[in-house]
């Protein structure tokens, strides 16, 4: 076949194009992921009873303001990775703001108070359900993220997983922060910082095989 | 930023707006460049100028199934380079090749050389749009092939406006499918 005869195939009513296509899809799938983890975190596990009591507000707030900070920075370079060249020139070091704000707020905790209560503080009553439940309410926000992805046409593809899996990451932490009644910083920094972590790192390992195109 | 940036973007805007001249002008113009490009890269493997034409089709049939996550607001040229470059280290990997040898290239690299000396490519189009689903080689057909509108194919074959548009947009995902597993062979 000639080149020409494809060329003349493709541009024959080639028909107006969807600008807002890549961004909104990736609109639909984060909402829908966060939706259904939610939903999991909600009707499987329960929300916290003690929200009535200041400081239990008080950390929940925390702990969404870190997994959305994350969630809406990494989103920003999700949709710019979805795109062909995406990759270019982007300050990445932002997304790891979170993460930094947190440790460093944790270390400062950690340092007021006695060190007979670090312990407590780090391990909580609840790191091993933390540490499985972010990962696998994580897996159906990943899920419809990488659909989104995969209708765009990211070039640079571990990339683009790694920043499908941090998203993931993230939203599954909102679901799981409702529940989880663990409150100190050191708790959500390991906890919730190593556990998004463990998800962009999926994200990192998996991008190459699911976002081929 | 070059002429070359400024026009092909003018038309890409244009061919956005479902403006066909332009986008027929458009994808003339990057089959060239697209040509020059994949020659120079294959040559280091001792491949010729059929592999580069089989590529020079992939990449156009993927920038037309993509073409909806061009950012307006961004240069145009990087755009195509990326997609360009996503081909050649797809292909190189379908094909067992190292692609170690690839060297890392700037995006003006991709519209450096103009090569309108086409070769026929290893496949014939007619002949994978046999292979597709009815419905869709039928869509295909009547807009792509006879200049039917969509309404009027839609009334040909009974089916709603977006049926057509959407078998059209599958088959021709198919058929860059087809395309690859072709040359892998």
């Amino acid at each position: 076949m000639k080149t020409d005869e494809l060329v003349a195939l493709l541009s024959t009513n080639p028909g107006p194009v969807d600008r807002g296509l890549v961004a909104r899809t990736l609109y639909v799938a984060l909402a829908a992921g966060l939706i259904v983890s939610l939903g999991l975190a909600l009707v499987g596990q329960g929300i916290r009873s003690d929200l009535t009591m200041a400081r239990a507000l008080i950390f929940l707030v925390v702990k969404l303001c870190f997994a959305v900070g994350i969630v809406s920075l990494a989103l920003v370079y999700l949709t710019r990775l979805a795109r062909p060249g995406g990759e270019r020139k982007a300050p990445y070091f932002l997304v790891a703001m979170p993460f930094l704000v947190i440790v460093v707020v944790a270390a400062i905790s950690l340092g007021i108070a006695p060190s007979s209560h670090w312990d407590k503080m780090i391990m909580g009553d609840q790191w091993l359900e933390c540490l499985l439940s972010i990962p696998i309410i994580a897996i159906v926000p990943f899920a419809t993220i990488i659909w989104a992805v995969r209708r765009a046409a990211p070039t640079n593809l571990v990339r683009a997983g790694t920043f499908v899996g941090l998203v993931a990451g993230g939203v599954s932490a909102i679901a799981y922060a409702l529940h989880c009644t663990d409150d100190s910083l050191p708790f959500v920094a390991v906890w919730y910082g190593g556990t998004i972590v463990l998800c962009t790192l999926a994200g990192a390992a998996l991008g190459p095989r699911l976002l081929r195109w | 930023m070059t002429d070359d940036e400024i026009e092909l973007k003018a038309l890409m805007l244009a061919s956005m707006n479902g403006d066909a001249a332009s986008y027929r002008a458009l994808l003339d113009r990057l089959s060239r460049r697209l040509r020059a490009y994949y020659k120079g890269k294959l040559a280091r493997f001792g491949r010729g100028a059929t592999e580069a034409e089989d590529l020079v089709q992939e990449a156009v049939l993927a920038i037309h199934l993509k073409r909806h996550t061009y950012d307006p607001g961004e240069p145009l040229t990087p755009w195509v380079h990326a997609i360009a470059r996503y081909k050649l280290i797809d292909f190189l990997r379908r094909t067992r090749m190292s692609i170690s040898d690839v060297p890392i290239d700037e995006a003006d690299t991709i519209m450096a050389h103009d090569d309108n000396v086409d070769a026929e490519s290893t496949y014939d189009l007619r002949g994978l749009l046999q292979r597709l689903p009815k419905k869709m080689r039928c869509s295909i057909e009547a807009v792509k092939l006879d200049g039917q509108s969509i309404a009027e194919a839609a009334d040909r074959y009974g089916i709603s406006e977006s049926a057509v548009k959407v078998n059209i947009h599958r088959g021709l995902k198919t058929l860059a499918a087809l395309v690859a597993r072709e040359m892998r062979t």
